[in-house]
């Protein structure tokens, strides 16, 4: 495939079933760079799915990704790997932080994983967790924050790598409107900041209001409401 | 809601008469505010002098309600013109909508590209909102989230219909 003029990402004509259930049916995508792009559409329409192929966790069984010009189906399994460790970041609704490492060790946690030495990782982190404003809380443990500072420590962590693109998945979905508006401000001024794309998954019409496009999901095919007007 | 609109999109199926008009009019729409008679001849009237309707024919008995209309080529072009515009995101606008929805499956036109397109303007006014909220001060926020929660209803009330359409439209087709 050739990926639409300036893309970072871009996918189309993606299939991907699961038994008889047909998740994805020629799903298109495509985001550049700094941009972020909402994936909306009602439970089950395959929204998720899109998300997982995009992020390389999901193999589709038909359809091309392009991501920075190649072709993601011809990259190794360790390929996809390093790329979401060093290209991609991730933010879910639950669970993301592991509880036996303190705030700061999460949010250093990719950084090590990719061999950058302790004291360097947690500086970053730490630096991260103060434009989330959250950085009062490097010391404490997941189990000891509210949902909406944990989402935040959980956005920093995302972040931390300078990923050129974010998948946030509901990402606001176990957040108060106080809190979940907070973490789409913070989210999306940071990844603006560093020209990271941002690939939205929500349900919610006032999150999807933070991006800069939307992109409806139905019975697995997408739609780029911009263009549909 | 467009009564003028939603007349000539009633006349699509074929001609019909002031009283049949008023008739479909009030069992589709007008659950709540039936059409005066007064209401649909002026609103004919109007129709016949911008040529978007013709007299089809005149029974006898005379009468204003004895006429029978017929939608013209410009009438139907109107039509299709109205249905394609989103309507201003504003308060309580489901009405209307309804009525393109219903008149859009009547008419055998795509509904869900009405739906969609609205949808699309509904978020543009979001997104307008969002980021005067982000920069204003707290009595802009509280402004602006009010104007917000009534497009989130309204977006609600979008996806629900859209979901429903293939069982409006075996309802409307009865």
């Amino acid at each position: 495939m050739t990926a639409p003029a300036g893309s970072l990402l871009a996918a189309e004509g993606l299939r991907k079933t699961y038994g008889p259930t047909v998740a994805l049916d020629g799903a298109e995508f495509s985001i550049h760079a700094g941009e972020v792009v909402a994936l909306m559409g009602p439970s089950g329409s395959g929204k998720s799915t899109l998300l997982h192929c995009l992020a390389g966790i999901v193999t589709p069984d038909a359809g091309s990704i392009v991501y920075a010009g190649r072709e993601m189906s011809g990259m190794t399994d360790a390929e996809r790997s390093a790329l979401r460790r060093s290209e991609f970041g991730f933010v879910f609704q639950f669970g993301q932080l592991v509880p036996e490492l303190t705030c700061v060790e999460n949010v250093a946690l990719p950084l090590r994983l990719s061999g950058t030495p302790r004291k360097e990782a947690e500086k970053t982190g730490r630096d991260w967790m103060a434009r989330l404003e959250v950085d009062e809380l490097a010391k404490k443990r997941p189990g000891e924050v509210s949902g909406g500072q944990g989402q935040r420590v959980a956005v920093a962590r995302a972040l931390v790598t300078g990923p050129r693109v974010v998948f946030a998945d509901e990402p606001t979905g176990a957040l108060d409107s106080l809190n979940g508006e907070r973490v789409m401000e913070l989210l999306t001024d940071a990844a603006r900041s560093t020209n990271a794309a941002v690939v939205l998954v929500t349900h919610e019409a006032r999150v999807a209001a933070y991006s800069d496009r939307e992109i409806v999901v139905r019975d697995g095919k997408s739609r780029d409401m911009e263009r549909a007007v | 809601m467009s009564i003028g609109h939603t007349l000539l999109g009633l006349l699509e199926s074929g001609p019909r008469h002031g009283y049949d008009l008023k008739r479909a009019f009030d069992e589709k729409f007008g659950h709540d505010r039936p059409l005066h008679y007064g209401q649909v001849y002026s609103t004919m009237s109007r129709l016949l002098k911008n040529g978007l309707v013709e007299v089809d024919g005149i029974e006898a008995g005379g009468g204003p309600e004895r006429k029978r209309y017929a939608i013209t080529d410009a009438g139907i072009t109107d039509v299709e013109k109205w249905l394609a515009t989103p309507e201003k995101p504003e308060e309580y606008l489901q009405s209307t909508l309804y009525t393109k929805v219903v008149l859009a499956l009547l008419t055998h036109r795509d509904a869900a590209d009405i739906l969609d397109s609205q949808r699309s303007e509904h978020l543009r006014s979001m997104r307008i909102l969002t980021d005067r909220k982000r920069h204003g001060d707290l009595a802009d926020q509280l402004v602006c989230d009010h104007a917000l929660f009534h497009l989130e209803a309204d977006l609600r009330w979008l996806e629900l219909t859209a979901a429903r359409l293939d069982k409006l439209r075996t309802e409307v087709a009865r």
